[in-house]
């Protein structure tokens, strides 16, 4: 029977249970000593001078590092520690003491000189006339004739004054446009138009393991203990930043406590952790609690948006006109507004669409992508307007998400891409079978005591896969699989579950089976970063190529043993059999050592990434090899889709919410893993429930201080906050352009579960869209006790 | 007073006061010092040293003598001195519950609690869950049999609740389980696989009983 389909616990969850799985901060070694950070008090500043004198005199502290002393990459990059910290909470310093107390007690004791610099925690701010810029170069990365340049953009106060008048998102000049069809005409032929300004909030990713490290150095060479996503590209990424031979550093990162995408390659801090080991010469342990967490620990960036959309009596929509003003952080660049543009033209595919955007840096923590980057916004956002459009024409809310679904071939974008799948209105169909829509729908407006129900429903796409990675297989002596992956461990158990792709290619059991992850001295091929959904498709990919070679080469193996073509030889049931007999894979795996050759990986192929070619060598010679490239063909772009569906309760006299129901549908392509699928689909839908109600970000906008910085300021769903149970269904049709048929799905479940809700409570409310994300309590009584909502129009950090 | 009523009269009384000013004395001005330890010989001067440092602590059936300092949380000492880092720290200050422990078999948040307040009490910990010969404990068995968990760095505290709440409640509903794990909180949202796991849990106690 396959293993792909089937519910089977993944080989590291004994070691969960019992307390055995050693996370970053479990790890220890002799001499190891603590380190602190300096976190910047304010918003922007610079450092002026530092003394240290008292703090290095003081019994126990060994020594500092400065932000001299680590990489300082070009602008708008970040370093890991600053003398420009561009919000509060940025590292500046780094001091070692023979305990935590010792070294906060030494921090305490650094006298450090800022002179404070302008600064901005809200995008719109930033653009006014004489507005504050958060960098010193400006508050615009744009993309120029002369390549990427720092540009400090100013709109008229003609665009802030007019949209005041219009009671609307102001709109200078974008960075950012692209448009298709013709948009006039679009809405001029639509029957209903609507437009509305939105808001949607930052919120920090926190994972439940905070980024501690762990590192020491010996003989030159660098062990680093961190958490990540994406084992073999972190070490990657970590050797380039420490400026280290890849042989030079030992990165271990087998179990990792969340991501969401905070850690797709390790975190800028293990940097610190490395060189202050090296400075001091002692092993040092860099614990960061869950308030640093917040600060350093990145952020989904909030949007300023604005949007007319058209639709015709039938539901379809005919026009979308998409404004994004992105709260971008201080450093680098997101591109979750572009994204978010690219995505409303793909799940509504409008006759005609018109993007435009523009990203600003603000002194707000760092932002990075965070499950659905981009998506998940959108989605929230525009979700409930669609069923208000819905209702307004006197169409199922179900059946206008249909009549705008993409086809497998519909094209979307700036760049007009088409999908590889897209079984969206079966996702639909399933998932409002299953969660009984026609039904529920039915308790729309139930009014039971103080409360009134709500039901919704949100549609959520995501890019669901990549290719063009290796796989490294080897059959030892002893008979066993032994699957090599690049890939993280943060429980979505792909890091397992992509390896029955090459267990069913060789017919061989998962009992015969062992993976190997999570440290780079374990022989890795170069993988995929586990994010954006890429693994499920990525490595069951990678996999199955490596299985067909090492197929082949175990056929090659019988056939010269046993006699007889090599291709009527088969492989299964541990043996490899054909006209001259059998032999066990065992016996097989001896023979490709005696052999040599391609069949022991001393000869490797042409293709594969030099990160593969120096694993494969090492593990030469030590069974038979299966190495390969994935060339499988890959046409179009792969995307994943969850239909979420929400039935809530709002208390008319508290505010509060309620999820009481929720189920989510997905396409993700062939089902690898039944159990696992459901807890992403959960999971997510969870995260986004969080998106939708309870977490954001509050900045004192007089002096840039942040007041939710913990969990229970921005508090993520806990257990009573979801439905008692949650149901799930999935489409399970294959997608064409991969073997396996399987696409990712970690991402497109919260922006369905946020989108169910938001849809759902505008639904409580009669069908008033409050188009703003977070809906908190606070939000929704105001609305329910006909007052002006506590917060301007636009204001993005109140 | 059950074990409970006085472990509450314990961290309300005079322990929760000196380790408030403790902290203060340690300095809570530092932004992002909050929860900490100091080893052995390292130099106290400002925590007033009111408390025996040697104190015998019964861990997971084993009595374990350790040098603890005044403000040192259970936590602390469980993870850097007993070597015992199941136990998980994901917030330091009584918000996720990562950091479960039984106390006399009660649930306890160790980033909040005092080791010298718990001397001489029973302790279990994650680790303390397996018997010796390897057969897991009910409740390890049932997150195991329900693929509990997703990144797992909240299973420690979860499992440590779900213990206590099995050992109280042999027939719960699924909802008073969910009220009783609500002091953890899990940001991968597995809670549907949670309480089967809860909820299974309670079959196999039962079972066994």
């Amino acid at each position: 029977m396959a293993l792909i389909g089937r519910d089977i616990s993944p080989p590291d969850l004994r070691a969960k249970v019992t307390g055995r799985a050693k996370y970053a901060e479990d790890f220890k070694a002799d001499g190891m000593v603590f380190a602190k950070l300096l976190l910047s008090p304010m918003p922007h500043a610079r450092v002026r001078s530092v003394d240290a004198s008292r703090a290095l005199a003081m019994p126990g502290v060994i020594g500092i590092l400065r932000a001299s002393e680590v990489n300082q990459p070009d602008a708008p990059g970040e370093a890991a520690l600053t003398d420009e910290p561009k919000y509060v909470g940025e590292p500046i310093l780094a001091l070692a003491a023979v305990d935590e107390t010792t070294a906060a007690d030494a921090i305490e004791a650094i006298e450090v000189d800022l002179e404070p610099l302008p600064f901005v925690v809200d995008p719109l701010e930033s653009l006014r006339p004489g507005g504050p810029d958060a960098r010193l170069e400006g508050n615009v990365l744009r993309f120029g004739e002369s390549g990427r340049e720092l540009v400090s953009v100013k709109w008229g106060q003609a665009d802030f004054s007019s949209a005041k008048a219009e009671g609307r998102l102001p709109m200078g000049e974008p960075t950012d446009e692209w448009e298709h069809g013709d948009l006039e005409a679009a809405f001029a032929g639509a029957d209903f138009v609507l437009e509305d300004t939105m808001v949607h909030q930052s919120l920090t990713h926190h994972p439940m393991e905070p980024r501690s490290s762990m590192a020491y150095w010996d003989n030159g060479r660098c062990y680093l203990y961190g958490s990540t996503q994406s084992t073999q590209r972190t070490h990657a990424s970590l050797a380039n930043r420490l400026d280290l031979d890849q042989g030079d550093l030992v990165f271990v990162g087998q179990y990792c406590g969340g991501g969401f995408g905070s850690k797709i390659a390790g975190a800028p801090i293990y940097e610190v952790t490395a060189l202050l080991a090296r400075k001091i010469k002692r092993p040092v342990m860099l614990r960061i609690n869950r308030y640093e967490e917040n600060y350093i620990g990145r952020g989904r960036p909030g949007f300023q948006a604005w949007t007319r959309m058209g639709f015709r009596s039938d539901g379809k929509i005919t026009g979308i006109d998409l404004y994004i003003v992105q709260d971008h952080g201080p450093y680098g660049r997101s591109g979750d507004y572009n994204t978010a543009g690219a995505v409303a033209d793909l799940m509504y595919q409008p006759e005609a669409m018109r993007f435009r955007g523009i990203s600003i840096y603000t002194n707000t923590p760092p932002r990075a992508a965070q499950r659905g980057p981009g998506g998940a916004q959108i989605v929230a956002m525009l979700e409930p307007l669609v069923d208000k459009a819905a209702r307004e024409l006197g169409i199922d809310r179900v059946e206008i998400r249909k009549v705008n679904a993409p086809s497998h071939d519909s094209a979307f974008g700036p760049g007009r891409a088409t999908t590889t799948s897209a079984f969206v209105r079966e996702a639909i169909d399933v998932g409002a079978e299953r969660f009984g829509w026609s039904e529920k729908q039915r308790l729309s407006g139930q009014r039971d005591g103080t409360t009134v129900t709500g039901v919704g429903v949100g549609v959520s796409p995501y890019v669901g896969g990549s290719s063009g990675f290796d796989g490294l297989l080897l059959v030892r002596p002893d008979g066993k699989l032994y699957i090599h992956q690049g890939i993280g461990n943060l429980g979505t158990h792909s890091m397992a579950d992509t390896g029955r792709a090459a267990a069913d290619e060789l017919g061989i059991e998962w009992e015969d089976c062992a993976v190997i992850w999570g440290d780079s001295s374990q022989h890795l091929p170069y993988s995929s970063v586990q994010a954006g959904s890429q693994t499920t498709h990525a490595h069951t990919r990678a996999n199955y190529a490596a299985a067909l070679d090492l197929k082949r080469k175990l056929q090659g193996i019988a056939a010269a043993e046993l006699g007889g073509p090599a291709s009527a030889y088969r492989v299964a049931g541990r043996r490899v059999s054909g006209p001259g007999g059998s032999l066990s894979l065992a016996r097989a795996a001896e023979l490709a050592v005696a052999m040599g050759g391609e069949y022991s990986g001393q000869e490797l192929p042409e293709d594969i990434n030099d990160v593969t070619r120096a694993s494969a060598a090492a593990l030469a010679g030590q069974g038979a090899m299966g190495v390969a490239k994935d060339t499988f063909e890959h046409e179009g772009s792969t995307w994943s889709w969850v239909v979420g569906f929400a039935v809530v309760r709002v208390d008319v006299e508290t505010g509060d919410v309620e999820i009481v129901d929720y189920t989510g549908s997905a396409d993700c392509g062939v089902v690898v893993h039944p159990r696992s699928l459901a807890a992403q689909i959960h999971g997510g839908s969870i995260q986004g429930f969080g998106q939708a109600r309870s977490q954001k970000w509050v900045f004192d906008p007089k002096w840039g201080v942040p007041f939710a910085h913990r969990l229970y300021t921005a508090r993520p769903p806990g257990i009573l906050d979801v439905p008692l149970a949650m149901d799930w269904a999935a489409v399970g049709e294959p997608d064409p352009q991969t073997p396996i048929g399987a696409k990712g799905i970690g991402e497109p479940p919260v922006g369905a579960g946020s989108a169910a809700v938001t849809s759902a409570i505008a639904d409580a409310l009669g069908g008033r869209c409050l188009c703003r994300i977070p809906l908190t309590t606070d939000v929704i009584l105001a609305e329910l006790e006909g007052r002006a909502p506590p917060h301007e129009l636009t204001e993005i950090h109140s | 007073m059950t074990d409970a009523e006085t472990a509450f009269a314990t961290l309300s009384g005079h322990s929760r006061r000196s380790f408030i000013k403790g902290v203060i004395a340690a300095g809570a001005v530092v932004s992002s010092s909050n929860h900490l330890f100091r080893a052995p010989g390292a130099s106290a001067s400002s925590v007033r040293a009111t408390l025996p440092r040697m104190i015998s602590l019964r861990v997971n059936g084993v009595s374990r003598s350790v040098d603890v300092m005044p403000q040192e949380t259970l936590a602390m000492t469980l993870r850097y001195k007993l070597g015992l880092t199941g136990t998980k720290l994901g917030c330091d200050r009584a918000e996720c519950g990562a950091c479960t422990v039984l106390v006399d078999g009660v649930t306890h948040y160790s980033c909040s609690l005092l080791t010298n307040v718990v001397r001489d009490r029973t302790i279990t910990t994650i680790e303390g869950l397996e018997a010796p010969d390897g057969t897991l404990h009910p409740v390890q068995q049932a997150v195991i049999d329900e693929g509990g968990f997703q990144c797992a760095f909240c299973a420690p505290g979860f499992i440590m609740s779900m213990v206590a709440f099995a050992n109280e409640k042999p027939e719960p509903s699924r909802e008073e389980a969910a009220h009783a794990l609500s002091g953890n909180l899990c940001r991968c949202g597995d809670y549907n696989k949670i309480l089967n796991s809860a909820m299974r849990a309670a079959e196999y106690v039962r079972r066994m009983a």
